[in-house]
């Protein structure tokens, strides 16, 4: 073969691979809708218990590093917001302009992003040794759907844990921000929320919650489609961890663009 | 050799399975029948294609062309909630156990029970135990996988298989791994189940000592074929060089054509 046509093909198969995987994916989140919500009718509920532990492990364990992270940031984005603001004496502007960014982009943004990288990597890692040790075909075999078993838990412990975050990382962030308003224009931190939630209407709040929900069935259903195609032992299994981890966010920062452009027109 | 119910029908039936891994042809057209209650054996080296007829077996893998019945039924053409009502019959002790890693020995044995029934937890757990004290793992209920010897995982994979009381048992390479001793304690278990139980019993196995320890009868694969299927006294007596290769660990001569190989050493290179 030729060069350019190498090329082509290459591109080709790539693409391919691309499409067949994305079709996977959402094979993963159809059925997993399927099990959340016929399950109990078939007599295969999704465990409450198993939410429960992905809920803990998604959720609560990120508190501490997206309250830190969004708090740094809230703090970074009124530095920068009042250096910026200074040049036209409009520093008091700096309030909505936090309000804003935070509430629509920022907190769900670094919400989703710690995500990603702790639990898109954990699921990864997680459902990847179980298909090398041949713990997936032994639920198979047992009868036991393994979607049902370990994506829906996932899935669900995700759609509700997100949102949570979310607001959680929205408030770090505004009192971060608030703090260092408070320190450098002598503006106490009441003033500050005061005059937060005198410019954010509820629609706001939505656009980063709606995002929040997308982002998280993003990291739920790439994790486990790299988890369920480990192959090639320890070494396709580390593979599919960074995979994991490096998709979820690029196909998080996309979304978020295509979503924001969508949102604010 | 154990009484064969020869009246009832057998409960493994493949016909002319074909299956493929890309373009390389894997299965080539099995025909084979095991009857109910007794020990099959695959026997095969690697790359004959006995773990992918065991995958067709286990309905994890589909045909690409013949079919298969277990129990009187064709698994190609069930629906999902029959298949999963026939999986509750079957059993399988996979290659390296396939415990459940997050779980302790007795909460991998109860997993089965805790799925496909509604018993209460005392029941279940009074069941899990029953099952770890006929393949003697009594006493290691709270152990994590992690903390067992190679022995002890192949006798805990065992008791979670048969704990919903499988009228059918798979085993994938019930001796890989293990000491002769531990070996022969578990070809031992697995006759002491078939004789309690009366269960139909599938091995896929290299290991010729085992298999013939075991056997009612033994099925020889070679690249994707059949070779023979009969006793292990027909087996041990076939003049088929390839079945007295493998029993006697020969290596094959493959004849050498000069034309391909020079083909195969310039493959992909004429493009370049």
């Amino acid at each position: 073969m030729t060069r350019p046509a190498h090329f082509i093909a290459h591109t080709g198969r790539i693409s391919l691979a691309a499409i067949e995987e994305m079709g996977y994916q959402f094979t993963l989140f159809a059925e997993s809708l399927y099990w959340l919500i016929a399950g109990p009718f078939v007599s295969q509920p999704v465990r409450l218990s198993a939410v429960a532990d992905e809920m803990m492990k998604i959720g609560v364990l990120a508190v501490p590093v997206v309250v830190l992270l969004s708090f740094s940031n809230g703090v970074m984005m009124a530095i920068q917001g009042i250096a910026t603001l200074q040049e036209f004496d409009a520093e008091s502007q700096v309030v909505p302009g936090i309000a804003y960014s935070v509430t629509r982009e920022f907190g769900v943004l670094i919400a989703a992003i710690v995500v990603a990288g702790r639990s898109g990597s954990a699921i990864a890692a997680r459902i990847g040794s179980m298909q090398m040790s041949q713990e997936i075909d032994a639920l198979r075999v047992m009868g036991i759907e393994p979607v049902r078993h370990l994506v829906a838990p996932i899935l669900l412990a995700m759609l509700l844990m997100m949102p949570v975050l979310t607001l959680l990382a929205d408030s770090a962030a505004l009192i971060g921000g608030g703090l260092y308003t408070g320190i450098v224009l002598k503006l106490s931190l009441s003033t500050f929320i005061d005059r937060c939630f005198d410019t954010l209407a509820v629609y706001d709040l939505m656009q980063g919650l709606v995002k929040s929900l997308v982002f998280g069935v993003l990291i739920a259903l790439i994790a486990c489609s790299n988890g369920f195609s480990v192959t090639g032992g320890s070494e396709g299994l580390g593979r599919a961890t960074t995979r994991s981890v490096v998709l979820s966010i690029a196909a998080i920062v996309v979304a978020d663009m295509i979503f924001t452009y969508f949102l604010n027109r | 050799m154990p009484a064969i119910n020869q009246q009832s029908e057998p409960v493994i039936e493949i016909r002319e399975l074909v299956t493929y891994y890309g373009e390389r042809k894997i299965l080539d057209g099995i025909n084979l029948t095991v009857e109910s209650g007794e020990i099959m054996v695959v026997m095969g080296g690697s790359g004959s294609g006995k773990s992918t007829l065991l995958r067709h077996l286990l309905s994890l893998n589909r045909p690409a062309a013949g079919n298969i019945r277990l129990f009187g039924q064709e698994v190609n053409k069930l629906s999902s909630r029959a298949l999963h009502q026939m999986r509750q019959r079957i059993g399988v002790s996979f290659q390296g156990g396939a415990l459940f890693n997050s779980l302790n020995v007795e909460e991998n044995v109860a997993f089965p029970l805790r799925e496909h029934t509604r018993l209460d937890d005392n029941t279940i757990r009074i069941m899990a135990r029953m099952k770890l004290e006929v393949v003697n793992l009594a006493g290691f209920e709270k152990l994590m996988p992690s903390q067992l010897s190679g022995g002890m995982i192949k006798r805990a994979a065992l008791a979670r298989a048969i704990v919903m009381d499988p009228k059918l048992l798979f085993f994938d390479e019930p001796s890989a791994g293990l000491d002769p001793v531990v070996s022969a304690d578990l070809d031992e278990l697995i006759l002491r189940l078939r004789d309690a139980m009366g269960v139909t019993i599938v091995v896929v196995t290299h290991e010729l000592e085992s298999a013939f320890r075991i056997a009612d009868r033994i099925t020889v694969l070679d690249k994707g074929k059949i070779l023979i299927t009969g006793t292990t006294q027909e087996v041990k007596e076939s003049d088929n060089p390839r079945v007295q290769n493998l029993l006697n660990r020969r290596t094959e001569d493959i004849p050498v054509n000069a034309d391909e190989y020079l083909q195969r050493l310039t493959d992909d290179l004429a493009g370049l």
